[in-house]
């Protein structure tokens, strides 16, 4: 389950005391609610699910975990077969 | 396929499939998906007794002889609902829809009748702008409207608009297309990107806005058809993929022609913003519907004299190979993912539905 | 698309693999707990590609599959009801009750209809004040939070006509009790991303410290999950048995605590029947006293459900990964998604209607 799909908040308003945002995802927009996370706002990027945004992407861990990605098997590359990690 | 019968006779059904399940039509039955064929198979062919030999062939559209002359005939019946979407209104489908079942058979599309069903309380000035989108996009297409019906039905049983049309063309000398012609080695080509039409509609049901505008493709696809075939490339088989998109197409094609179909993914055209909003809804852009696109089945030898050609044409532009057919899993369509993994894409069970799975 | 197209790049994917590879000496057994990933590992056809020493166990974490049947026939009995108009994400639409489904009721007159977002049954309800409507609201810890937040809309924006059929099912009960079954192989658990996002990572250290089991929180796009894989498979080979965080874009250690508050308020714990499986206690979120007039379950006095499930289905077994589903008989025979027994045949990412759709090839049944 969770189809929490990653969008940019473009624009913050307020409904019935309710903070709500539209959210473009790669073209789609859609109206969100943001009770769940005060801390984001317009040009924060959020993960959305069923209507509302769930936490704040963090930018900077998700380019940490592109690296780690590209950066796996790259010591095995450079210096050729090593020992098996298992003991 | 099922035998034919007298009369259908639901005590005795003795195909082991499910119409028994439902004994009454669900909205599946008109998703174009296994549900629909399991219609037609088990329910309308065994009544219609198709002592023509034509209605079994199951193709877009009906090819019969008169004369020396090859017409072919097509029915379509258009219900969408939201009747105005954006890019198009349901006149446009009613149109284009029955042109191109006519088209992808290659045959000439000639002359249209259109049937109308109105709901008692239909504004006068929405069927207006109806008909006079049907009027323009026949003469797009180059069809003529000859002939028409309207009835009227009392408030509440009528859903504002049904419109059916049936047309009818001329096929012309030499030309002849099918799943019989259909070889291992072809290569499958679509004529332009995926997606656009089905999440257009969606997008008015589902509420949402598009930053920039996804519009429905929906199209007249004789004049590019005619312009291929008469390139002299090679084209066995076409296919418009409307409901069930071009799954359903493919699939449909590979179990007539008993070949497989291997695809590649990335190959095949997406809007990014089709995409993204396939993504948002959790649709597989593969199952969406499409009005203004085609598949073909060509000669692998004449691939990319038929992608020069369809790209030069504004309603090809986007043209492109997506796979071979193979001798492999005859009737089945594999596709190589995004990853490079393989995934059998098979006829969708009814129409999709938004998940948030 | 952003945080979304470089999680699927090729390359790095084989670079994943290629790792993986060099990490495998032996037989493991591994479970993606979340439905979502089993989705995207059927859809990018993960499993294959992954050695043959690897075997992934698909979870109980389509909540879909494991919605209890007698829930799904209340919701038929409510959604039939003429002063109803039933809402539900499109995912449930298909599930097989005793005797019928959603589709089916709606073709006999019901007003089923599906939404995207709880709030929009609230809308409904506000637009509809003579009807009743009633949202359907199944799901994980991950979808909680919204249902929550909508019944205190609907108490605050005073909607009475709006009520919440609640069936959440929570994890870490689940994974108890998989590991406490005596018949249990998994050895390792990708925890589901999107539900540690809204409740952190804290329930399952001590999951990890009592079954000495690693637990790796991962994402949805394939190189999520095939990391999260790495990951379990790097301690399962090192001996090791930690909780690891393999979705730190999106997964804080301590979750959101705005949501968890709202869920706190206004659900409480209850023992749940899981659909294949049977009861788990403390395993479900029922709404709390203090919001029972929002209850559908009080509100619609649906008498006599007798829940029946079909004797070939096997989907328990299916669930908690004691046989694939290509070992049920019924499976492509009797049991199709377009005639299904259970309901994980239904669910798009149902381990059953999953390896219909794209495991066929390797089985012998025939495609119908």
């Amino acid at each position: 389950m969770c189809l929490g799909v990653p969008g940019r908040v473009e624009d913050v308003w307020e409904a019935d005391g309710t903070r709500m945002a539209t959210v473009d995802f790669g073209g789609v927009r859609k109206e969100v609610c943001l009770a769940y996370v005060p801390q984001v706002g317009v040009g924060d990027y959020t993960i959305v699910h069923v209507g509302f945004a769930l936490t704040k992407l963090d930018e900077a861990s998700a380019l940490e975990t592109l690296e780690l990605f590209k950066s796996v098997g790259l010591l095995e590359e450079e210096f050729g077969p090593t020992e098996s990690l298992s003991p | 396929m099922s035998e034919l019968r007298d009369a259908v006779d639901l005590e005795n059904w003795s195909c082991p499939l499910p119409l028994r399940d439902h004994p009454a039509i669900v909205l599946g039955h008109g998703g174009g998906g296994t549900l629909s064929s399991e219609l037609v198979e088990h329910l309308f062919l065994p009544a219609y007794a198709d002592s023509a030999g034509v209605l079994s062939q199951l193709g877009d559209a009906a090819i019969v002889q008169a004369g020396s002359a090859r017409i072919a005939m097509s029915t379509d019946s258009y219900v969408v609902r939201p009747r105005f979407f954006p890019g198009g209104n349901i006149g446009d489908l009613a149109i284009n829809g029955t042109v191109n079942d006519l088209a992808v058979t290659g045959a000439a599309p000639l002359y249209l009748t259109v049937g109308m069903v109105l709901e008692e309380g239909l504004s006068l000035e929405e069927l207006n702008s109806i008909a006079a989108t049907m009027g323009r996009a026949a003469r797009e297409a180059g069809v003529s409207i000859v002939s028409g019906d309207t009835k009227v039905v009392d408030s509440g049983h009528g859903d504002g608009i049904y419109i059916n049309t049936a047309g009818v063309g001329l096929i012309p000398d030499g030309v002849d297309l099918g799943p019989h012609r259909v070889r291992p080695g072809d290569a499958v080509i679509v004529s332009g990107p995926v997606g656009m039409h089905g999440i257009a509609v969606m997008s008015v049901r589902e509420g949402l806005e598009f930053g920039s505008d996804i519009v429905t493709d929906s199209a007249p696809l004789g004049g590019i058809i005619s312009e291929l075939l008469a390139s002299g490339a090679d084209v066995h088989m076409m296919r418009d993929p409307t409901r069930g998109g071009v799954a359903a197409s493919l699939t449909e094609i590979a179990k007539a022609s008993r070949t497989g179909v291997d695809i590649v993914e990335r190959d095949v055209p997406v809007p990014d913003d089709v995409r993204a909003a396939c993504g948002f809804l959790g649709l597989d852009p593969l199952y969406v519907a499409n009005e203004g696109k085609f598949i073909a089945f060509v000669a692998s030898e004449d691939a990319d004299r038929a992608l020069d050609l369809l790209r030069g044409h504004p309603l090809g532009a986007g043209a492109t190979r997506i796979g071979t057919v193979t001798e492999e899993h005859p009737g089945i369509v594999v596709a190589r993912t995004g990853i490079g993994g393989t995934r059998v894409v098979d006829l969708p069970l009814a129409e999709q539905l938004p998940r948030i799975c | 698309m952003k945080y979304l197209d470089e999680f699927g790049d090729p390359e790095l994917a084989q670079r994943l693999l290629t790792e993986i590879e060099r990490t495998v000496t032996q037989p493991w057994a591994i479970m993606e707990v979340c439905g979502g990933q089993t989705h995207t590992i059927i859809r990018n056809g993960i499993d294959q590609l992954l050695p043959d020493d690897v075997t992934l166990i698909h979870g109980p974490g389509c909540p879909v599959c494991v919605t209890p049947l007698e829930m799904i026939d209340r919701a038929l009995a409510i959604a039939a009801r003429p002063d109803v108009i039933f809402c539900s994400f499109g995912d449930m639409l298909r599930v097989p009750g005793s005797d019928k489904d959603l589709f089916r009721v709606k073709s006999e007159g019901g007003d089923v209809r599906v939404v995207y977002s709880p709030l929009d049954a609230v809308r409904l309800a506000q637009a509809n004040p003579d009807k009743q409507v009633v949202f359907f609201g199944i799901g994980f810890e991950t979808t909680a939070p919204a249902n929550a937040m909508t019944v205190q809309m609907a108490r605050k924006l005073g909607v009475p006509n709006f009520s919440l059929l609640v069936s959440h099912v929570l994890v870490p009960p689940a994974i108890t009790a998989l590991m406490e079954s005596p018949t249990r192989r998994v050895q390792g658990f990708l925890a589901a991303g999107h539900v540690c996002t809204v409740m952190g990572m804290s329930e399952y250290a001590p999951l990890v410290e009592k079954y000495q089991v690693p637990i790796v929180v991962t994402g949805f796009e394939p190189l999520d999950v095939l990391e999260g894989i790495r990951r379990t498979l790097l301690q399962l080979e090192e001996g090791r048995a930690d909780l690891e965080n393999a979705y730190p874009r999106a997964v804080a250690p301590e979750g959101n605590p705005v949501a968890q508050a709202v869920v706190h308020d206004v659900f409480e714990k209850c023992d749940r029947q899981w659909r294949g499986i049977g009861m788990i206690p403390q395993s479900g979120w029922r709404l709390a006293p203090a919001y029972a007039e929002f209850d559908a379950e009080t509100r619609f006095d649906v008498t006599a459900i007798v829940a029946d499930e079909p004797e070939e289905c096997r989907s328990g077994e299916v669930l908690q990964g004691l046989i694939t589903p290509l070992e049920c008989g019924a499976f492509g025979t009797l049991c199709t998604p377009r005639s299904p027994l259970g309901a994980p045949m239904v669910s798009s990412e149902g381990a059953c209607a999953a390896y219909y759709q794209f495991r066929r090839l390797e089985s012998p049944v025939t495609a119908s």
